[in-house]
């Protein structure tokens, strides 16, 4: 019989987060396109222009839901890939880890960010 | 038990002028998530310059997208986002059970809408630069 990869376990949840982030996603990412690219542009980026988007607890709330899901889906899905390559063992643990903690770092980095813009949390 | 097959088989990628549309599919979706997750650490990155100070954050951004390069590499991004969007609609649809048996012509849909959205945006990506 040939052997079998798969990231697919029956009854796990990851499967079912990669979907809902997704789905969540394809609708951020293109408000996140459209607002930077179509209704500001590029070249019309100011740090005042980001702060003031950011001082708005919805917005600010929003981004920060964006990053921790688009971190998930992107790092998961990497993963994913992998372990379908036929990754295992210790190997397979060690990317885990070092995934899991350059997730934390892209986190808590963009977390900073958001807050130096909106200058603490907007409440 | 699951079905199991031969994936060394299908994963051979000098076969690919045998590949149907769902292998395509497949290949797209994983290098545009590659480019998506590479981009991701990136963005937050350069992002990060904020943490400097407002006039360190402002003129990195404005120095960077003044830059033909930049411009075109962010079409690029543009054109990888779209169809990764698009194709994981379909996947969705997929995982839902609708669709399957049009899994071809939605992929076929989802390049040519991505060629679409891109080509159009174009002007406004490109908007602004000096060559």
């Amino acid at each position: 019989m040939a052997e079998r990869y798969t990231s697919f376990k029956p009854g796990g949840r990851r499967w079912l987060w990669q979907r809902l982030t997704a789905a969540f996603l394809v609708v951020v990412l293109a408000f996140h396109f459209f607002l930077l690219h179509f209704l500001n542009h590029a070249d019309e980026v100011t740090f005042a222009l980001s702060q003031a988007r950011m001082e708005s607890l919805t917005y600010f709330s929003l981004m920060i839901l964006f990053l921790v899901t688009a971190t998930f889906h992107g790092v998961n899905g990497v993963y994913n890939a992998l372990v379908n390559q036929g990754l295992s063992g210790t190997r397979k643990t060690a990317v885990k880890v070092t995934l899991g903690f350059a997730s934390l770092l892209l986190i808590v980095q963009g977390v900073r960010t958001a807050l130096a813009w909106a200058g603490g949390v907007p409440i | 038990m699951s079905q199991s097959y031969n994936r060394g088989l299908i994963e051979d990628f000098s076969r690919w002028r045998e590949f149907s549309a769902g292998m395509w599919a497949w290949i797209f979706h994983k290098f545009t998530g590659w480019v998506l997750v590479g981009y991701l650490f990136t963005h937050i990155a350069v992002l990060s310059t904020a943490l400097s100070g407002a006039t360190e954050y402002t003129t990195t951004i404005q120095g960077l997208e003044s830059l033909l390069i930049v411009r075109i590499l962010e079409v690029g991004l543009l054109a990888v986002a779209v169809f990764h969007i698009l194709n994981g609609l379909r996947l969705l649809f997929v995982d839902l059970g609708v669709g399957l048996e049009a899994q071809d012509k939605s992929f076929y849909a989802s390049l040519i809408l991505t060629g679409v959205i891109v080509v159009a945006s174009v002007p406004t990506f490109l908007a602004g630069v000096t060559i």
